[in-house]
């Protein structure tokens, strides 16, 4: 990474270069020279990377390239799991998130994840909405049924399931499942949700309206999304990082990294020559 | 045709020459296990049948030569099995779910699913011995809160295993899913995991329960027996199974007759055990699809 950024790689000593781009919006997500090791192997080598505020970011590049887990470290969901450790800093408004000493509690709520498989709790389609705000906040309930209509409503799902809210949410279809999992994650409002390859076990209608909604999410939260499919990051997403080992090899707006990419990998990647 | 297809054409035949003979051996493997299932069930039931009578369960155990039923051992056998599974259940879920959830690939996680397995498959007549050295001897007499614990000690390994297996099969993308709402892990297990497990952990306790319903060694060293009616469980305690061996090793007649009564009982209440858990699973099974 470092040889193939060199003009910006005095930017600091020890951290990797941060592609910092003209015209894009704060950062709501930083990460500053992030290692990450599945015990001795390490999977991600000094990452920078900025997400801006308010915009839908794809992360994209071959299998076992590391873009999941990067996404992963950003709510620390991967400390779970023994023996994996990330170093460096994961800048969240400016407070480092991989600090232990930052609440897990608090980077819960504010950065919300969807994952690749659809996973709703086996109980009713209120109650898998209800049950993790009933965690942050006490309700009245005519209030809880508000967010609950209102979370829906966001993941496109209310008109759907609004005369079926007390049946099991394990009957739903593929993909108002996961709508439905949106809805969990939106329904605590966070202000950074992750998406995990939310549609490569959905058809091609379902992945359109999670597309969809994705667009229209981003008015309110900031949106990272790693995904295997090129066509729709590039519908998609604002900007784009592209992986490749571990390494991030180029970040840009998305239209430049589809149509002019800088480095020889990308355009290679994004042209189908590999991955 | 070429010699390839004819090749091909020899191949196919002898497949289906081997299928056949793997089908056969197979139908009758199947065939010799049953045939030995029926039978065993046929004999309880012709000769448990005919020994059903009101009495059973309205009169005590009898002297040889008088009439009578098995009320207290019934009652014996009811109220060791519930407080067995009072016991151990807790004990098991709890432990089920400190392997599954909080050490599952650890080296301390391995030797304690190592040493459950040891108890799981230990004689009950060990278990028996155990609680008599410890509880019975001890207390210098027999009773029925020894038997309990000793089918506890039944209970626990097949609770412990049952637990620990069906929260493994939970996806760990429910967990992850929980986890990043913010959920804390002992909230996530209590209230998302037991919930998608719920069928799998109560089969393995009704499963447990059907173990015990039939143990009689474990019982003999520790509630032993009881002639007649009594509900103190600091003294010895009737059980069908022991009762069951004490009349059908007798020379009497009306003793067999209620021991083949008490052994119908016990078969029909595993077999009832087995159907309600399957039910429970099935049930599960559809509501997943």
């Amino acid at each position: 990474m470092t040889d193939l950024n060199t003009p910006l790689s005095n930017v600091a000593a020890t951290a990797a270069p941060v592609p910092s781009l003209a015209g894009m919006p704060a950062p709501k997500l930083r990460a500053r020279g992030l290692d990450f090791f599945y015990g001795d192997y390490r999977a991600l080598k000094n990452i920078g990377l900025d997400v801006p505020e308010n915009r839908v970011t794809a992360i994209i590049g071959p299998s076992g390239c590391g873009k999941s887990t990067l996404l992963r470290i950003f709510n620390r969901i991967y400390s779970i799991y023994p023996k994996l450790r990330a170093t460096g800093e994961v800048l969240l408004d400016g407070e480092n998130v991989l600090d232990p000493r930052y609440p897990l509690n608090r980077l819960r709520s504010k950065v919300g994840m969807v994952f690749q498989k659809p996973v709703p709790f086996p109980m009713s389609i209120y109650d898998n909405i209800a049950y993790g705000i009933k965690h942050y906040e006490r309700l009245s309930r005519s209030e809880m049924d508000a967010r609950v209509e209102q979370a829906l409503g966001h993941a496109a799902l209310w008109t759907e399931v609004k005369d079926k809210l007390k049946q099991s949410a394990l009957g739903l279809s593929g993909g108002q499942q996961q709508r439905l999992c949106i809805a969990r994650a939106v329904a605590l409002k966070p202000e950074v949700i992750l998406f995990d390859e939310p549609t490569s076990a959905l058809d091609p209608i379902a992945t359109g309206k999670i597309e969809q909604l994705v667009e229209e999410l981003k008015s309110q939260y900031t949106i990272a999304i790693v995904t295997h499919n090129m066509q729709q990051a590039s519908r998609i997403s604002d900007y784009t990082a592209f992986m490749y080992l571990g390494e991030l090899i180029e970040f840009g707006d998305t239209t430049t990294i589809f149509e002019n990419p800088k480095q020889k990998m990308t355009e290679d990647y994004i042209t189908g020559r590999y991955g | 045709m070429s010699a390839v297809a004819d090749a091909s054409e020899r191949l196919y035949r002898l497949r289906r020459v081997k299928n056949g003979i793997a089908l056969a051996l197979a139908v009758v493997a199947t065939v010799f296990g049953l045939f030995w299932l029926v039978w065993i069930l046929w004999t309880a039931l012709s000769n448990g049948l005919s020994a059903i009578n009101g009495a059973l369960f309205t009169q005590m155990t009898p002297a040889p030569g008088e009439s009578g039923g098995l009320l207290n051992a019934f009652f014996g056998s009811l109220v060791m099995s519930a407080m067995a599974i009072a016991i151990g259940a807790p004990i098991g879920v709890a432990a089920g779910t400190y392997l599954a959830e909080y050490a599952r690939k650890n080296a301390l996680g391995e030797t304690i699913r190592f040493v459950n397995d040891i108890l799981l498959s230990a004689p009950s007549i060990v278990l028996g011995l155990f609680v008599y050295t410890i509880v019975v001897g001890p207390l210098g007499h027999f009773s029925g809160f020894a038997g309990a614990l000793a089918l506890a000690l039944i209970v626990i390994p097949v609770v412990v295993r049952t637990t620990d297996e069906m929260l493994q099969l939970v996806p760990s993308a429910m967990r992850e899913a929980a986890l990043s709402l913010g959920i804390p892990q002992w909230k996530m297990t209590l209230q998302v995991l037991y919930r998608a497990a719920l069928s799998g952990i109560v089969t393995g306790v009704l499963l447990a329960l059907a173990r015990i319903s039939g143990e009689t060694a474990p019982l003999l060293f520790t509630a032993l027996n009881n002639q007649y009616w009594s509900a103190d469980l600091s003294q010895p305690l009737a059980s069908v199974p022991v009762v069951i061996f004490q009349y059908a090793m007798s020379p009497y007649d009306s003793w067999h007759a209620l021991a083949w009564a008490g052994a119908f009982i016990v078969t029909l209440f595993v077999l009832l055990l087995s159907l309600t858990s399957r039910t429970v699973l099935l049930r599960k099974r559809v509501a997943n699809d």
